[in-house]
């Protein structure tokens, strides 16, 4: 079907919401509350546009498209409300992006930039608050919440947890833990779920804090080295200094939808330990020392060879590895079957 | 797993049994918890532990560990009794239903019966079997706490045979869905890591699948089956293996009584070990290679779904690090052979040629969202679900599984049993996850002991108390919950401060020659 | 049947429960049989006799006196002049020349013709008032899609604020086809100022069941719940009783009167928030839920209470149900005017004689209804405005005092009939307290999922707080109602969309009042 924004038609599908169909084509509309798995909520009230023969305004993001459905999104009276709703948030909270981590990243700043905000026209919070650092991985900054509910969502509708709901009423409506627990006193699992989900500064992975600013950090996706799940992420790298920043779960992906476990999406230092080995080591007269690669491979193939050779192929044993990649394991019962001759391959599947 | 993640939510009913799901694949539990909030799905959760899946269960059943035989036939004898049973399927599709049926419907298998061996009501029972063979389609999923016993095949076979009377295999959204529990355990074992077989499942006592590898790699290849880990062990331990070469595995925590492991390693000749760290294996070894991370390498994981997946590099490994397939071949090379690969897409050319189900799954076609195999050709899109119309032998075969005791029961001395399992925060034998801090200060090591049993014993929660077995002895705070049942008592493996395979039975189930690590005897003391 | 020279009449109430009526009671009943008198004068509890701020009230037939502010040495008194005397005590006797109030030979009331008239904890004399008759009469003779014609044809409009038609709500839910539908009953009556639902429930509680009944039967639906604030403690009391006493009766239940018919009611007791008026939010609570509203489509009515189709009503509207199927939507149409039939139940409060209730044709002016009903402006005091339809209304200044409350004439002065509270004010009353109350009640009751309401709320209550201390700018005013002309376009539900009502009718109505404020510090 047909729907015109701002007189131009563009195609739509049915079942398709307005904001869907606009962003998919590039028509920005401010919104916040609204993400693809978390799906409409109306509750930000930014998306709002006009769609002929409809009193008002409405917010896009849950008016379903019909056939030659007109919207307008950059009407004076559209821009005004939406100016509005930005404006009251911007003043409801410690919104300043000088060291927030999301600087770049903010669906917030995007908003605000699209509609020309500034500064706040009013000020409407207090100063006093405390940040949430008890969690393990995650910070809470609840200054910055705007109440868009997709940490809410996420937490229960997608990865089922039940952690995350709200507290008090109005103004003073927050997120809350379980009975408003600190986060890490929490029944919280620490999956990050409501870090992916969060379109501002606000509930965001504390351990890379500080340590890059999205537009500089190199994005690459791969599978997760944990469990068997096979979860799709994406790998935040800070080039300049060759180190891993982060790690966030692929939206997209068949296996995971976006979800990560702690481990998947916290427990990435084992790349980068200072634990690693990285030259081989030969064992003398019960220690360890350290040895070129020529020299180690020659050890190591010259002593193959002469068990080989004395006890036969099937002295030697394999153990190939449930973490290394289709194609290393390959080569390795290749080398045991086919250079030492045994099928004495086996590996930790049952462990 | 016979069927994938997307079909869960296809699901009427899910049995979940043996699998701490929210802890060992967290967001494969999310999806079943999906399914049941948004009303799509029923939960059956059937461990010993009550797991947070239990909280997410219409019903929940504890079982005595080792029970799952005797639990899962009298299921069966219930289903078939009340006519639950999908007749039409059983008639076209399977065979041997006639042994089958005269061992399930024995009464030893009956409610009351199975009451008093496994624990789980009579009722409970019933309302299982009911629950579960009356669903349109039903979906089982489980993972080490079937496996890991001495009766590991028996289990398995029960719960196939469970899925075959129920018409559930072959069907989108059932399926027996083993959940995998490493990143390539399903790739590892797809590729030949195995004493039987080639890549592909292709058995090696097969001639024709002999001839093959040897035309391919020019060479003689031996017919008979290789040895298991845990038979590499006693190997070592006897004499019989004189070299082991370890690439990326830590028998050390993970291999039953380790006593013994250790005495293994101290006797073979000659140890190699491939790793990113010094392992607590690599320890033992005589020579350690440095070996490249995930991060920092291409190729492909095959997920518990049978989806191949492409793991990318982000970045370089450490200088002087070399990834796996290098090291192995610079092995190769240097015992005199010739190998030459360039990179892991000419070794992905070699799989697509000699693994038929791996046929179509070539470097160019993976893309984003991977392939399922059996993907025998670049035409095949792949295959979500397994034995759709018929089952890979042809017709599906029921057999008469007797139930067996653990190899090890408590008595007076050792009154309690113990069994091994993982925490969320932890991975294995910790190589990967305890590098992260913040994981271990969320999960340390422990023992979970029934409220019932603490207070007789007068433990209080995070009190150090210590274990043992007839294989040895470790300390560990005790978690004092009322999710463990009592008599029982669960420690994770993932630490080697506290390494509760010191205390495990090697004890292993004679065909599949898994340990039986969810059963053993043991006894818990107060150390002050 | 026994005959009695003179009867007593006791508003039960919260209000009087709360002055001791209970105590009052029983002295009275002691003192009358102390005196040989309890043969001849029987006592009946009643619900509310409709005034306010007159404490422990009775009247007393056949003189038709009512006494109010009633203590317990009074009693002694009363007994010894007015029953064994026969000389009504003056000194107690609240003045009739200023109201008409509680004329209860008033033929023109629908809602309320029982309220202070008969017990309302005794479904006997619910039903020796005409009571269950429609029911009956529903179920025996009528198809359920005649009595959506029938209320239809009535003209009846919601009651609860909005004035949706409601024979027009029922014809979408009738046809739909589902395994359950329901009726929903909002008591929740949060509009600051009014307290008709609760005087209505207090005062005949089967005559609101009678109007479910009926709504059920119409949509087909088997169950019904009526969400009630829980501070009525003594209506939820009365509707237990009158639940359990027509369950008993056969009038709730299965097969009812044999005709196939299945229907129970339950209560589902709220905690008071205000925007569980507003019906998804209602039902969200009413399902255990944050009370929140719900995104709209679907409507309740397609999808409503655990997403099965459900209707709906306010107390009031419902309980105009009854008369409309026993006597016809002619006959109720002839009340009231064009466009809004029926009548139309008023709690009064603030600078009048008698604050209280009123039930009056729809159409009657604001003027009538304070000089007749309320007793007029209290002494020395002039009008000056009243705030009609509670904290989502208008204030109304001297120029609309003849304006005519119904539906389509208070919408010409962008005005609401609202929920049918009025707040008179006089000159000793200043708008910017008043506004500042309205907007701190706002505040206060938002629930807090949409931005423009829960942040616009707070701002609101910001400007107009700093304007009563002395700090405001006479901008404030155009921001005033600039943001609350935003928050009307772009809110959620209609509570983040009304403040723009009272903020544009106190301010462009009473300018002068601020602008004191602003300027004289």
């Amino acid at each position: 079907m047909i729907v015109y924004l701002n007189g131009k038609a563009y195609e739509a599908f049915p079942g398709e919401q307005v904001l869907q169909v606009a962003l998919r084509n590039n028509v920005y509309i401010p919104h916040l509350c609204f993400h693809e798995k978390t799906g409409k909520a109306a509750k930000c009230r930014a998306c709002v546009v006009e769609i002929e023969g409809m009193p008002g305004l409405k917010t896009s993001c849950n008016v379903p498209v019909t056939n030659e459905m007109r919207v307008t999104t950059n009407s004076q009276q559209v821009l005004e409300a939406q100016r509005l709703v930005i404006d009251l948030i911007l003043s409801s909270g410690q919104h300043d992006c000088l060291s927030c981590e999301q600087n770049g990243n903010c669906e917030l700043q995007d908003a605000a930039y699209y509609l020309g905000i500034k500064k706040p026209s009013f000020q409407l919070y207090d100063n006093d608050y405390t940040i949430d650092d008890s969690s393990e991985f995650i910070s809470v900054d609840r200054s910055r919440c705007i109440n868009c509910g997709r940490c809410i969502v996420g937490c229960n509708q997608t990865v089922v947890n039940e952690v995350l709901n709200w507290g008090n009423r109005g103004f003073d409506t927050k997120i809350v833990f379980d009975t408003d627990l600190p986060m890490g006193s929490s029944t919280c699992v620490q999956c990050g779920e409501c870090v992916q989900l969060c379109p501002v500064g606000c509930i965001i992975d504390k351990r890379s804090i500080g340590s890059g600013r999205t537009w500089e950090l190199d994005k690459v996706e791969t599978i997760c080295p944990y469990c068997g799940v096979g979860c799709r992420l994406e790998v935040h790298v800070d080039r300049k200094h060759d180190k891993i920043v982060r790690i966030t779960g692929v939206e997209d992906a068949p296996t995971n939808n976006g979800m990560l476990c702690v481990k998947g999406r916290y427990g990435f230092d084992f790349v980068q330990s200072s634990e690693r080995i990285t030259t081989p080591l030969i064992k003398e007269n019960g220690k360890f020392r350290e040895a070129g690669w020529e020299e180690a491979i020659g050890l190591v193939a010259s002593k193959f060879n002469a068990i080989k050779k004395e006890f036969g192929s099937d002295s030697i044993v394999g153990l190939a590895s449930a973490k290394v990649t289709n194609e290393e394991n390959f080569v390795f019962q290749k080398l045991l079957r086919k250079e030492v001759g045994t099928n004495n391959v086996d590996h930790c599947a049952r462990l | 797993m016979t069927n994938d993640i997307a079909g869960i939510k296809k699901a009427d009913v899910i049995l979940i049994i043996g699998s701490d799901t929210s802890a060992a694949h967290p967001v494969i539990a999310a999806r079943i918890k999906q399914a049941v909030r948004e009303g799509k799905s029923r939960l059956i959760v059937i461990d010993p532990k009550k797991i947070v899946m239990a909280d997410y269960a219409e019903i929940y059943a504890s079982q005595r560990p080792g029970s799952d035989v005797a639990v899962m036939n009298c299921m069966m004898q219930e289903i078939l009794r009340n006519g639950w049973e999908d007749k039409e399927y059983i008639e076209n599709r399977l065979e041997g239903f006639d042994e089958f049926k005269a061992e399930i419907m024995q009464d030893k298998y009956s409610p009351e019966n199975v009451e008093i061996l496994s624990g789980i009501k009579a009722e409970t029972l019933r309302a299982i079997a009911k629950l579960f063979g009356q669903a349109k389609v039903a979906s089982l999923f489980y993972a080490m706490g079937i496996t890991q016993h001495t009766t590991g095949r028996d289990n398995v076979w029960t719960t196939a045979n469970l899925q075959m009377i129920c018409g559930n295999l072959g069907v989108d959204g059932g399926g027996v869905n083993p959940l995998r529990g490493q990143s390539n355990v399903q790739g590892a074992c797809d590729m030949g890591g195995l004493p039987n077989v080639y890549p592909g499942y292709q058995a090696v006592t097969v001639a024709a699948n002999q001839e093959k590898f040897e035309k391919a790699w020019n060479c003689k290849l031996d017919n008979k089956v290789g040895i298991t880990i845990t038979e590499m062990i006693d190997g070592a331990y006897d004499g019989t293996v004189k070299a082991m070469y370890v690439m990326g595995e830590n028998p050390f925590l993970s291999d039953p009584d380790q006593t013994h492991v250790i005495a293994a390693f101290e006797k073979v000749d000659f140890m190699v070990v491939q790793d990113m760290f010094i392992t607590e294996t690599a320890e033992y070894a005589d020579v350690i290679l440095p070996a490249a991370a995930y991060a920092e390498k291409c190729g492909h994981f095959t997920n518990t779904e049978r989806r191949v997946q492409r793991i990318n590099k982000i970045i370089d490994p450490p200088e002087g690090v070399k990834t796996d397939w290098e090291i192995i071949q610079l092995i190769a090379n240097a015992m005199g052979s010739d190998w030459n690969y360039q990179c892991a897409e000419d070794i992905c050319k070699e799989i697509n040629a000699l693994t038929p189900s791996y046929g179509g799954i070539t470097w160019e076609r993976v893309g984003r969202y991977g392939l399922q195999w059996p993907c025998p050709n670049e035409e095949h899109p792949g295959t979500p679900y397994l034995h759709k119309g018929k089952f890979a032998r042809g017709k599906g075969l029921l057999s008469p599984i007797a139930f067996k005791e653990p190899d090890e029961l408590p008595d007076e001395e050792y009154p309690l049993i113990l069994t091994t399992g993982r925490v969320l925060q932890q991975f294995h034998t910790g190589t990967m996850s305890r590098k992260t801090q913040g994981l271990n200060n969320l999960a340390g090591p422990m023992v979970m002991i029934s409220v019932e049993d603490a207070e007789s014993m007068g433990i209080s929660n995070s009190e150090v108390v210590m274990i043992a077995t007839r294989r040895g002895e470790i300390t560990a705070p005790a978690f004092v919950t009322k999710r463990q049942r009592k008599g029982v008592i669960y420690i994770p493996f993932h630490y080697k401060e506290s390494p509760a395979n010191r205390l495990t039975n090697p004890a292993i189930d004679p065909i599949a020659k898994i340990p039986e690590y969810k059963v053993c005897a043991a006894k818990v003391k107060k150390t002050k | 049947m026994k005959f009695y020279r003179s009867h007593i009449l006791i508003g039960i109430d919260d209000a009087s429960l709360a002055a001791g009526v209970k105590e009052i009671e029983a002295l009275l009943r002691n003192e009358l049989q102390k005196n040989n008198l309890s043969d001849e004068i029987n006592i009946l509890e009643t619900g509310t006799l409709g005034h306010f701020g007159t404490g422990v009230s009775m009247l007393v037939y056949p003189e038709q006196v009512t006494y109010v502010n009633l203590k317990k040495e009074d009693i002694f008194e009363i007994v010894e002049e007015h029953f064994l005397k026969g000389r009504p005590l003056q000194r107690l006797i609240l003045d009739r020349s200023l109201t008409q109030n509680y004329d209860f030979n008033y033929k023109r009331r629908i809602v309320l013709s029982n309220s202070g008239v008969i017990d309302p904890e005794n479904i006997d004399e619910y039903l020796g008032a005409g009571g269950y008759e429609a029911w009956e009469k529903a179920l025996t003779t009528m198809k359920p899609n005649e009595l959506v014609d029938e209320v239809k044809a009535s003209g009846l409009k919601g009651r609860g604020g909005a004035g949706f038609p409601a024979g027009l709500k029922w014809s979408f839910t009738a046809p739909i086809v589902a395994d359950q539908k329901y009726v929903v009953v909002n008591a929740d009556e949060g509009e600051p100022g009014t307290f008709k639902d609760r005087l209505i429930m207090e005062g005949d509680p089967h005559k609101l069941l009678e109007g479910v009944m009926l709504c059920a039967y119409a949509i087909g639906a088997s169950k019904a719940y009526i969400y009630i604030r829980g501070e009525y403690k003594l209506c939820i009391h009365r509707l237990e009783i009158a639940i359990a006493a027509a369950r008993e009766y056969g009038i709730l239940g299965n097969n009812i009167f044999g005709s196939g018919f299945d229907l129970d009611i339950f209560i589902k007791v709220g905690a008071g928030a205000y925007v569980c008026g507003e019906e998804t939010a209602l039902i969200e609570s009413m399902e255990g839920n944050r009370g929140t509203p719900r995104s709209k489509p679907p409507f309740p009515g397609v999808a409503g209470a655990w997403q099965k189709p459900t209707v709906v009503n306010n107390v009031e509207t419902l309980a105009n149900i009854p008369a409309i199927i026993k006597n016809g939507a002619k006959w109720f149409a002839a009340h009231g005017v064009d466009g809004s039939t029926g009548t139309k139940v008023y709690t009064i409060m603030g600078d009048v004689n008698l604050p209280g209730l009123c039930e009056v044709d729809m159409g009657t002016s604001l003027r009538t209804i304070i000089q007749q009903y309320a007793g007029g402006m209290i002494e020395g005091r002039t009008f000056k405005a009243a705030l009609v339809g509670g904290a989502a209304g208008v204030f109304l200044n001297d120029t609309l005092l003849d304006v005519h409350m119904d539906y389509n004439s208070l919408r010409e002065y962008a005005a609401v009939l609202g929920s049918g509270a009025i707040l008179v004010m006089s000159d000793t009353v200043d708008m910017v307290d008043m506004l500042w109350s309205v907007l701190r009640f706002f505040r206060h009751e938002s629930c807090g999922k949409c931005n423009p309401c829960s942040k616009g709320t707070a701002l609101l209550f910001k400007l107009i707080d700093g304007i009563r201390k002395g700090k405001g700018k006479d901008s404030d005013l155009e921001q005033l109602i600039k943001v609350s002309n935003g928050m009307q376009k772009t809110s959620f539900c209609a509570l983040g969309q009304s403040p723009c009502m009272p903020i544009a009718s106190a301010i462009n109505n009473f300018r002068q009042d601020f602008l004191t404020r602003i300027n004289v510090k």
